[in-house]
């Protein structure tokens, strides 16, 4: 056995067995078990890195592939099997999941310690693990829909964690059913590939496709489906609705799952299709906009809401929105970066709202302020977050975000109509440095609004602290300097996918824009360092020195503030339109099946009796007549000779004697007749 | 080897022993009873393991039994098994001892209910390996009267409406496939061996009526279509599952409701290969029919047994949709789901019971925060209600996702429309989860007891097999696998 | 003048329609029994005489003459048996005033 195939198995049996036990004797064990979960998804780690290190430093070759795959059964005409597929791309993410992983573990011991069912949160915890780095480590479409759906369960049961609470309940199902619409898009996406190439492997299936056996707009229309499974999980536009909700889990799960790993495996399936998704322009393209409309309006969500999780969450759609959009521009490489870099950023952000929250029992940022002081550790690591995100040079952000601008500047110039996306995810850059300093400085600034929960605010224990550290760290480093993305360029992406994605930032325009590429790059740079200037520096006039009144300017664009508050009102179209509707429309076909069908089967009933009772009268009065006027001659006969029955033997023998006499006579008679 | 070639009609007649014994045991001794007929059923669970052992999938019919039963009307005492009926008889033998256990709780009557189960369980394994269209009759109807004495004596307070109601809307399908059976026992010069059947109608004159193939397949499609239940014929199920006892319901879900489509499968299908092709799209039509309307009538019920009853109808049509499309990904999606429908449903009964027991009403909205108090339950119900709505790693999934696989090519928009029967039932399924198990826990149910030994000990080889088979799935799957094959061969050769 | 089987048959004729009389006209249980007897002597004359004029007979007349002899004497000790139990508990042999039996 290749050492891989072994290190992949252990990876993904490790975190699975932390999960059964967890589940069937984790009540039981001292401090529930916790160390179980912690061993496995430490050693699993281990093991992402040893194939890092392994596929990325020792066997670097820029088209490295492992494959190993194995039968599982067959449908008939199709053969399913699952698999190992390996390549750079396997490897890193492996890392980031890994990593992330691990840190929520380590982190949830310090939060949720003394929690009900504190066994079952590792539990689960642990199965979302063993999803995420199935989906990861898969080698076809079927394996890839049962992770992508094991994810979606996981996240289910880690976001109704809290289960008695009115909110998680309605938020988990919310999460559960949204991402489901995306993955009734993807099946359908498989089908159809499989419908048109039958087959099931990536490497077959990218391999058909390149041979034309799926193509023009059938191959579109399977490429826009599978999009679908990414947009639910990676709450894009418009099944986004799910993601601000879902933060009713407990912060260690936000942070899990809805800002590092779940949500970014739409972007990884996307990356990992891209050798095909390359093949349609238009279905890149509608990817491109999908993502661009994500970006630019949860970032003008996250602008006016008050709770730090929802900012964060809106943030994150709008930063899986530029993740999109780099994949559909073409800009292979930089949406796979972002993944990265967001993935330590975000997570460190959550992990230190989660920090923030502890100690301030809130969640309001309205409620919080100058929480500077008291936790030095958090505000630090937080700030490092902001820092990255905002795409402030030396941090990570900055290169992957600038590597996507640089992407969408070249698509654009080279189709001029499509400048739009640029200059929205330009726009939408200084919104996220607005937003997020917006966050700082409500919440670690100015004086407290809430002076109780401010003096019993305190620094969280060391279990929350250093993977916040760690996290930090890691959110410098991803960056890599200044220009970590061509690291990244070279070490992650073949040459073959670079290419394809060469070809489709280039499908159908002509030649030429491959030149201007540095003054692309140099003016992307500058532009973004620009915009992200100006957002801090905006923001810092409104919440940091307050020489303009948020509340006021909030009044005077009343409408859109209205708007951006209210989320667009998407959540209430979904209620009043969508659900009532099939609210409505199951009752009609309940009633309809109650009235019209067992009406109709319960009508046969009187229309039976009807005809019984004409044929059981005709029996009665006309057959049965008959049948009676003979029985009453019968029993008059009968009511006659009964008389005769007297109960004395003598003259029982008196009358036989008699009979026989007469017998004997009549005999003799008709002898002589005869 | 003796014993092995007797094995089906031991494994039939088995449980019939138990209900002579039942019947003459005093009716005072209560538990004696319960523990003689739940004794009475192990034999046949052994040997249906035994069957499974035993069974090759690369040689067709096996444990063939032939003896000559009314030879003047060329009847045979004639069993058998292949890939189709293996996995039912041995569905049927598992779900047996479980319900004998569900229904414990039965103390009235009591000599009378097992006796009468027992008769019930030998009638469905006739049925599952009668090989000869008589036997496979009388089996069929053997079952119909004990069925309605158990929900017309021990069900619930509209009993009687819904044992008549069941009955005979059976008995009225029963008559179409009666009439079917002696046009072609009079059209084939005397012929009732459902193996030899199908080249004796292809020579006879029938093989080129097909006006009156039509009328005779439409005849035995309403026959099996009722046992389904198939829109529109399905309205008898709601209220047979809300009034029949836990262990009723689930036999009838678990069992009686496959018997619709083997029958399809097992006679309608291989008899009339043309029609079958001729049929497939109003088939598929009523299958997506009863996805998207079964899990809508679904979502609106209040009736925790009544949603279950309308979640069948419409895990039910993927067996149809699978069937009419013909495929090899289809026909074997159509069997899986047959069997994890009914190992699924099966713990769907059983967990409503359960709780029936406690709370005394099924009342969807009047419970709320069971999962707090009642941990084991909840699990199990968790993982009922994943597998019913199709969860990877569980056996629902494999089964649908073959279905649809299969059906893809060639009902294109009526898998499309079929596929948002996945979001209904997610929705109904979790909303109803999140009503009766999430949120503040309902004070009226704090002091609750979860689930004894013995409704775990029914519960848990379900939920094991459940999931088995959504890791494993070809270890059912190679069983009937090749009896598919060669059924899909049969029907698009003619 | 010889005697003929009619000469038996007029004995036996007249022996049955005594008993008969008896039978019917008596109350008294033991005094029934008796014309009981008469009949059965009645037929056994007929038995025998029958077998002493018909031809071939083989003695199956007079076997079947023992065989009622036989049966009368069970008849006898049964039926007498009866009266007297009859008597016990009824305290009277009248068959007419023992109507329990009688709905």
């Amino acid at each position: 056995m290749h050492l891989l195939e072994i290190l992949s198995w252990l990876i993904l049996a490790l975190p699975l067995a932390a999960f059964a036990v967890q589940m069937a004797v984790g009540a039981r064990l001292p401090r529930y078990g916790d160390f179980i979960s912690i061993g496995a998804i430490s050693l699993s780690l281990v093991f992402c890195l040893l194939v890092f290190f392994r596929v990325i430093v020792l066997e670097y070759s820029p088209d490295y592939v492992f494959a190993v795959s194995y039968p599982w059964f067959s449908g008939g005409s199709i053969e399913f099997r699952w698999g190992f597929y390996i390549d750079n791309v396997t490897a890193f993410m492996l890392v980031v999941v890994g990593v992330v992983s691990t840190l929520v573990h380590i982190y949830s011991v310090g939060y949720m310690h003394g929690e009900e069912n504190y066994h079952r949160f590792f539990a689960y915890l642990g199965l979302f693990s063993f999803s995420m780095f199935l989906l990861v480590l898969c080698d076809n479409l079927f394996t890839l829909y049962i992770a992508w759906e094991l994810v979606g369960v996981s996240s289910y049961l880690l976001i109704g964690f809290y289960y008695t609470k009115h909110s998680a309940a309605n938020a988990c199902i919310k999460a559960f059913l949204t991402t489901r619409v995306g993955d009734v898009f993807m099946f359908l996406g498989i089908l159809l590939l499989v419908l048109y190439t039958g087959q099931l492997a990536y490497h077959d299936v990218f391999n058909a496709v390149a041979h034309g056996e799926i193509s023009g707009t059938v191959l579109t229309i399977a490429i826009v489906c599978l999009f679908g499974g990414a947009v639910g999980k990676s709450a894009q536009f418009p099944l986004h609705v799910w993601l601000p909700d879902a933060m009713e889990g407990p912060t260690p799960v936000s942070a899990l799952i809805h800002a590092a790993t779940m949500v970014a495996a739409g972007v990884y399936m996307v990356g990992r299709m891209f050798p095909m998704f390359s093949q349609s322009a238009e279905a890149m393209l509608v990817i491109a906009y999908i993502g661009l409309i994500t970006a630019f309006f949860a970032a003008t969500i996250a602008i006016t809401q008050n709770d730090i999780k929802r900012v964060l969450a809106y943030s994150t759609i709008s930063q899986l929105g530029y993740m999109v959009t780099a994949l559909g521009v073409g800009a292979y490489t930089a949406g796979l970066y972002h993944l990265m870099t967001h993935a330590f950023f975000k997570a460190l952000l959550f992990l230190c709202s989660g920090s923030v929250i502890h100690a301030a029992h809130t969640q309001d940022m309205r409620e919080m302020g100058g929480l500077r002081k008291k936790m030095p550790i958090t505000f630090a690591t937080m700030l490092i977050g902001t820092l990255a995100i905002a795409g402030v040079p030396f941090f990570s952000g900055f290169g992957s975000k600038d590597a996507i601008m640089a992407g969408a500047l070249a698509f654009g110039s080279e189709h001029g109509a499509h400048m739009t996306i640029f200059i929205g995810l330009f726009v939408a850059a200084g919104m996220t440095a607005f937003y997020m300093f917006r966050l700082i400085f409500m919440t670690f600034y100015g004086e407290s609004r809430n002076q109780h929960s401010y003096d019993h605010a305190h620094e969280s224990p060391a279990s929350m602290t250093v993977p916040l550290l760690i996290l930090a760290v890691l959110s410098i480093a991803g960056g890599f300097g200044l220009y970590g993305g061509l690291w990244f360029n070279h070490l992650v992406v073949p040459p073959a996918l670079q290419e394809a994605a060469h070809a489709a930032a280039e499908h159908g325009g002509e030649h030429g824009g491959a030149h201007g590429e540095a003054w692309i790059h140099y003016g992307a740079m500058g532009l973004s360092i620009f915009v992200a200037a100006l957002g801090i520096f905006l923001s810092w006039v409104v919440y940091g020195v307050k020489w303009i009144s948020a509340e006021k300017t909030a009044a005077a664009i009343r409408p859109i503030y209205q708007l951006s508050f209210n989320k667009y009102y998407v959540d209430e179209f979904y209620q009043k339109i969508v659900i009532a509707f099939v609210l409505w429309i199951r009752k009609v076909l309940a009633a309809f099946d109650r009235i019209v069908i067992d009406g109709i089967v319960n009508l046969t009933a009187p229309l039976m009796r009807g005809g019984a009772t004409f044929s059981g009268g005709f029996d009665h009065y006309v057959v049965d007549g008959v049948l009676n006027l003979g029985a009453l001659i019968v029993q008059a006969a009968g009511s006659v000779s009964v008389m005769l029955q007297n109960g004395v033997i003598q003259s029982y023998i008196l009358k036989a004697a008699i009979a026989a006499a007469v017998i004997l006579v009549v005999h003799q008679y008709i002898q002589f007749w005869l | 080897m003796e014993s092995q070639t007797h094995l089906l009609t031991w494994m039939t007649f088995f449980p019939l022993i138990g209900a002579v014994l039942v019947l003459i045991t005093p009716s005072r001794a209560k538990t004696f009873i319960k523990q003689l007929a739940f004794v009475f059923t192990l034999p046949s669970l052994a040997l249906g393991v035994q069957m499974l052992r035993l069974y090759d999938p690369a040689a067709g019919l096996q444990f063939v039994e032939r003896v000559s039963w009314i030879s003047y009307f060329n009847i045979e005492y004639y069993i058998g098994a292949d890939g189709l009926s293996v996995p039912m008889l041995f569905l049927t033998v598992l779900l047996c001892p479980i319900c004998i256990l569900a229904s414990w709780g039965i103390n009235d009557r009591v000599k009378g209910y097992f006796a009468l189960f027992l008769l019930l369980e030998t009638g469905m394994l006739g049925v599952f390996s009668a090989l000869d269209f008589f036997l496979f009759y009388v089996f069929w109807e053997l079952m119909l009267l004990p069925m309605y004495f158990l929900i017309g004596i021990w069900g619930g307070p509209r009993r009687e409406y819904a044992a008549i109601k069941f009955f005979l809307y059976t008995l009225f399908g029963s008559v179409f496939l009666l009439i079917a059976m002696i046009v072609i026992y009079l059209n084939t010069g005397g012929s009732f061996d459902l193996v030899a059947l199908r080249e004796q109608i292809a020579s006879s004159p029938l093989g080129s009526a097909a006006r009156v193939q039509w009328w005779l397949f439409l005849g035995m499609y309403v026959a099996f279509a009722i046992k389904i239940p198939a829109f529109p014929f399905h309205t008898w199920l709601p209220d047979a599952h809300v009034e029949a006892p836990t262990a009723i319901s689930v036999i009838l879900a678990g069992i009686l409701l496959k018997m619709g489509t083997y029958g399809i499968l097992r006679i309608a299908y291989p008899l009339f290969p043309e029609m079958a092709q001729q049929f497939a799209l109003f088939i598929a039509i009523i299958a997506l029919i009863n996805i998207v309307y079964g899990a809508l009538c679904a979502m609106a019920q209040t009736d925790l047994k009544k949603l279950v009853a309308y979640s069948s109808i419409s895990h039910m049509g993927y067996v149809m949709l699978g069937m009419a499309a013909l495929t090899p990904e289809g026909m074997n999606g159509a069997v899986l789901q047959m069997f994890n429908h009914g190992t699924i449903t099966a713990m769907l009964f059983l967990l409503v019971g359960v709780i029936y027991d406690r709370a005394h009403h099924r009342n969807i909205d009047g419970f709320g925060g069971l999962a707090k108090n009642l941990p084991i339950y909840s699990g199990f119900t968790c993982l009922a209600f994943f597998a019913s709505l199709g969860l990877p790693g569980l056996s629902g999934f494999i089964s649908e996702a073959l279905v649809f696989l299969g059906a893809f090519p060639v009902f294109m928009v009526i898998t499309i429309i079929g596929l948002s029967g996945i979001v209904i039932t997610a929705a109904y399924i979790l909303w109803t989860y999140q009503r009766v198990f999430l949120g503040p826990l309902n004070e009226k149910y704090a002091e609750l007891p979860d689930c004894s030994i013995r409704e775990q000990v029914m519960l848990y080889p379900l939920a094991f097999i459940v999931i088995l088979l959504g890791v494993f799935p070809h270890l059912i799957l190679q069983i009937f696998q090749p009896t598919m094959m060669q059924l899909i061969e049969i029907v698009t050769k003619g | 003048m010889t005697i003929g089987i009619e000469h038996y048959l007029v004995v036996s004729l007249v022996l049955f329609l005594l008993g008969l009389f008896i039978v019917v006209t008596h109350r008294n249980g033991v005094r029934i029994l008796m014309g009981v007897e008469l009949i059965l002597n009645s037929a056994n004359l007929n038995f025998v005489a029958f077998n002493r004029y018909m031809p071939d007979s083989a003695l199956s007349g007079n076997v079947f003459a023992i065989f009622v002899i036989i049966l009368a004497a069970a008849e006898a000790v049964v039926a007498l048996a009866i009266v007297l139990a009859v008597y016990q508990q009824f305290s009277t042999i009248h068959m007419d005033e023992i109507s329990n039996m009688k709905h």
